[in-house]
């Protein structure tokens, strides 16, 4: 996340928006994203509705059991195509900036 | 001696967690952590032959061999945790692939303004139409 808010300006321009998905509520992002000067879009999904319509739940892996993501990053064309996808297979593991802006270079 | 090492090895356990995890360069393979429990390891197998080759020099017998002891443990959780726990999630099959549709939504953002999948791709950024978007999922809990 600190490694997208670093190459964000990147991101934008190329042209691609930046948005991130969480099951936090607006309340405690916004207070998250101050916190760390993250300025890129921040969306909340708190039962996780767009999470399961993408089959990215991971049940009760939150805390008190509580539902969350798997991580994954998409990128997508004007159309909402899929263009790129990183559904990782170890939740430590993420995406790189650099690969994500790779990605970001193929669609133009 | 022993007790630095003991202490190095938890540093190294939280410290992923606290600092590492943060970068992607010490996250995605923890080399950072494994390298302080390297040298926690060193530490304590110094620390605890010094006890038993020199007894009435240096201290450590007993409490030596627990403290390495306690040190394997804590490395072994974290393995777990690292490589072990973090395959533990569902696969996603029917997950959008590259060429599929991604399903559109409405959310609302940190400032509770109503935000669909069609904005951010259509609303002007920087003036120009968006080329496309990055949607980046998360766990979460902040």
């Amino acid at each position: 996340m600190r490694g997208i808010q670093q190459h964000w300006s990147e991101f934008e321009a190329h042209g691609i928006r930046v948005a991130a998905i969480s099951v936090d509520p607006a309340e405690t992002t916004r207070n998250f994203t101050r916190k760390k000067g993250y300025i890129f879009t921040f969306l909340s999904d708190p039962n996780a509705e767009v999470i399961r319509r993408y089959d990215l739940l991971h049940p009760k892996a939150g805390p008190d059991e509580k539902d969350v993501a798997r991580p994954a990053e998409f990128l997508l064309d004007p159309s909402g195509t899929v263009r790129w996808v990183n559904l990782t297979e170890n939740y430590w593991v993420r995406a790189t900036p650099e690969q994500m802006l790779q990605a970001a270079n193929t669609v133009r | 001696m022993l007790w630095a090492g003991f202490a190095l090895s938890v540093l190294a356990f939280i410290s992923y967690f606290s600092v590492f995890v943060q970068f992607p360069w010490t996250r995605d393979f923890p080399w950072a952590n494994l390298l302080l429990f390297g040298l926690a390891a060193g530490l304590l197998v110094v620390g605890s032959r010094r006890a038993f080759r020199l007894p009435e020099l240096y201290r450590g017998k007993i409490f030596g061999v627990l403290l390495a002891a306690l040190s394997v443990v804590i490395f072994g959780l974290f393995a777990f945790s690292i490589f072990v726990g973090g395959r533990r999630m569902p696969a996603s099959t029917d997950a959008p692939r590259v060429g599929a549709k991604a399903p559109d939504f409405t959310l609302i953002d940190s400032d509770n303004k109503a935000v669909s999948l069609t904005s951010l791709l259509t609303d002007p950024l920087h003036g120009a139409a968006p080329k496309g978007a990055l949607l980046v999922f998360y766990r979460g809990y902040w």
